[in-house]
């Protein structure tokens, strides 16, 4: 036991003053963020602005025709299918006399794809244009008309759902659910495979090295393996630990850019007249900050955690498995790992679907089979409506499943660990596996 | 006393006999030659010995007792054929770090490496990396922390590999001077001529079996072909001789051997007898070299016996 903490220490201590460690810890967060501010930038930037010339010879649309920040449309005289590029008009719409009677179709003519979502907003305004006729037909008065169509009815309330399990009501916010499903989903998928390349680099490293032989002779195969295991478990905790307090420092930052007074202003304001009145920037941000403590991080939290460490202790000790045949070729290392990436990468695949239908068949037996639990149940637990039982099933079937793999795998690197020059195949790994010692 | 006793020793592997059937001992404080050919079983020999391997059957008595290798592990320094240090690691903090796995506490193993560092003028290299060192230097460091925790037995595989003739030399007083202090050592090469030099005592062994134990003095003269080596003022003419027969010359040289049935005193009559004038008379003992090849060939010719039973 002493010499296992001995090999902790070392992993630990040599790892962390690394300087790539020091990198990756700062900058990992930094380009996080600044990936998601950059989408964001792109996202607002690079829609275009739309210019639609219609062609509406009825003159029924021409009325109703709203024109937007992004698309405004236009009914000039003389503008063509062959000539709305030379006038200056990135679209052209052309509604035929008998567009209802299903011979002619309505065209929207344009040198490149607008987009479904500038298609989308074309054909509702084609839509409240036909329903428009259809009031006005009905002697539904002009005045009356427009004063109904300004109506903007998601400023008129406010909305919530509530997920009711027993007695026990909980707030439900599906997007925020969906979020952290995939977020903390996709960290562990991310961490599994960094911290599980830096167990076999390490066992490669100290294969080639030829220092293994050194160590066994002081410690037994399974005691280092074990130790280098835990000592990088050890690292990504600390670096867990550190993103998750750069994550607490930026955001009391952020909350730092609105004044106290416009916050305290929006609290006010959202408490005497409800949140949807309400849009000030530092009202929405409040808003977010609210839905985003609404969440169970009680439970999402400590389930985060166990399933980091679990996910990892159960394929680590087979990365360092295949650490150990590897010879001085690392190309080698890439086919004998895909055994272990496959499931890896399935689960990822099982947690897509999990996280919007977290009570699908599929969803359910991927988070409590060890192969995909530490991915696909992540993606569950934010849903709210895991039963308990399953999340215990789950856990347990993790901890039997990383201590099979543990010892499978210390039978493996036993004897891999001490050949050299040789080429190992898969079935012979197999053979090591079913041989006693 | 032995310190290290072996006792039908048995390794199989799927495809071959890597040890079938060793037993031999080794008295305390002897400095002891494990020789033979690549693939004749000697790393798999010593990794049993080390605790590494589990043997198939057979025992082994370490100090008088049965061989137990979470208690034993700290009295034996092992330096592997294919040795090695963490490049990228300080050289203090490594040797720390392997003093300690044998079970010296932080205070000890510091002392001890400082003494060390010391006698082999290593003290400015503390800080330094692995990567730094030269391939001669980084091979000190590692008998440095084969020997740091005084072990009892010293098990040494190849130690002069890629070591230059100083530092050589420096590593063979170490040798000698530990064995003065009454640690076992194993000693495990092909080179022969380092064999006969540094080894008491010697086992060869060749494809897992033993097939050779003793004295160096004692196998040199169990292999003895009676050729003495007689020195001229100059060479004597030809002439029938009934007490030997000439097996080579060279300069002023003659190797003779003796026939069956005569004595060294024959061969130097017969040669006064015709007024030869002679300087010197030596016996030739085979070397070393000589007894491995032989040996190792002669189990070559005769593979059949062993693969049909």
């Amino acid at each position: 036991m002493n010499k296992i903490w001995l090999v902790i220490k070392r992993e630990y201590s040599t790892r962390v003053r690394n300087r790539t460690f020091i990198l990756s810890t700062i900058l990992l967060p930094l380009f996080f963020i600044g990936f998601i501010f950059a989408s964001a930038y792109f996202s607002a930037t690079s829609t275009e602005k739309q210019k639609v010339a219609v062609s509406d010879s009825n003159g029924i649309f021409r009325n109703s025709f709203q024109s937007s920040d992004l698309i405004t449309y236009e009914f000039p005289p003389d503008v063509n299918a062959d000539n709305f590029k030379e006038k200056g008009y990135s679209a052209f719409l052309k509604i035929p006399d008998d567009y209802s009677s299903g011979k002619d179709s309505i065209a929207l003519i344009s040198t490149k794809q607008l987009g479904l979502d500038a298609e989308g907003k074309i054909k509702d305004q084609i839509n409240a244009a036909i329903r428009n006729q259809a009031f006005l037909r009905n002697n539904i008065d002009r005045k009356i008309l427009d004063s109904i169509n300004n109506i903007d009815e998601d400023r008129m309330y406010n909305f919530r759902t509530i997920v009711k399990q027993g007695t026990k009501t909980e707030k439900s916010n599906a997007a925020l659910s969906y979020g952290i499903g995939y977020g903390s989903g996709f960290l562990i998928y991310i961490t599994l495979f960094i911290y599980g390349a830096a167990v076999m680099r390490g066992v490669m490293e100290e294969k080639m090295n030829r220092i293994a032989e050194v160590i066994i002779s002081s410690v037994r195969p399974f005691q280092l393996m074990v130790g280098k295991i835990l000592g990088i478990a050890a690292v990504g905790l600390t670096q867990l630990l550190i993103w998750i307090v750069l994550i607490v420092l930026l955001s009391s930052v952020s909350t730092s850019f609105f004044s106290a007074d416009a916050l305290h202003h929006a609290q006010t304001m959202n408490s005497t007249m409800g949140a949807a009145g309400n849009s000030s920037a530092a009202a929405n941000f409040l808003n977010a900050r609210d839905t985003f403590l609404s969440a169970n991080w009680g439970l999402i939290i400590p389930c985060f955690l166990f399933y980091f460490i679990g996910g990892y202790l159960f394929y680590a000790a087979l990365f360092a498995a295949v650490g150990s045949v590897v010879n001085e070729d690392p190309q080698e290392a890439q086919a004998l790992m895909l055994p272990i990436t496959m499931p890896i990468i399935l689960s990822f695949v099982i947690m897509a679907t999990a996280v919007g239908k977290p009570d699908a068949p599929i969803s359910v037996w991927g988070s409590m089979i060890p192969f995909s639990s530490p991915i696909v149940m992540m993606a569950r637990i934010p849903s709210g409506n895991v039963p308990g039982w399953q999340i215990i099933v789950s856990m347990l079937s993790l901890v039997a499943g990383f201590i099979l793999t543990t010892m499978l795998a210390a039978k493996i690197y036993r004897t891999g660990i001490l050949l050299y020059g040789k080429k190992v195949t898969l079935k012979e790994m197999g053979k090591w596996l079913f041989r006693k010692s | 006393m032995a310190i290290l006793e072996l006792q039908n020793l048995k390794k199989y592997y799927a495809t071959q006999k890597a040890v079938d059937d060793i037993s031999f001992s080794i008295p305390e404080g002897s400095i002891f030659g494990l020789l033979g050919p690549n693939g004749a079983g000697k790393t798999t020999l010593l990794r049993m010995i080390t605790g590494i391997f589990y043997p198939d059957s057979g025992h082994i008595f370490f100090d008088g007792k049965k061989f137990n290798p979470v208690d034993d592990i700290p009295k034996i320094g092992y330096m592997p054929e294919e040795r090695g240090l963490y490049k990228k690691m300080k050289i203090g903090e490594q040797a720390l770090y392997l003093a300690q796995l044998k079970g010296m506490s932080r205070h000890d193993a510091m002392k001890k490496i400082k003494e060390w560092f010391v006698k082999f003028e290593m003290e400015s290299w503390w800080n330094k990396k692995v990567n730094d060192l030269s391939k001669g230097m980084g091979q000190k460091l590692q008998f440095v922390t084969t020997v740091l925790h005084n072990p009892k037995l010293l098990i040494l595989d190849e130690p002069f590999s890629g070591l230059d003739p100083v530092n050589s030399n420096l590593i063979k007083d170490e040798i000698f001077k530990l064995a003065q202090n009454g640690t076992t050592i194993i000693f495990s090469t092909h080179r022969m001529e380092q064999v006969e030099e540094i080894c008491g005592h010697i086992v060869l062994v060749n494809k897992g079996k033993k097939i050779l134990d003793g004295t160096v003095s004692q196998v040199k003269n169990d292999f003895k072909e009676h050729i003495f080596k007689v020195g001229f003022d100059e060479l004597p003419e030809k002439f029938m001789s009934h007490s030997f027969e000439v097996v080579g010359s060279k300069d002023t040289f003659l190797n003779v051997k003796i026939k069956d049935g005569n004595k060294p005193v024959n061969v130097l009559e017969e040669f006064l007898n015709h007024k030869a004038s002679i300087v010197s008379f030596n016996e030739v003992l085979p070397s070393l070299n000589d007894i491995f090849i032989r040996q190792v060939q002669e189990l070559k010719q005769e593979p059949h016996t062993e693969l049909t039973n």
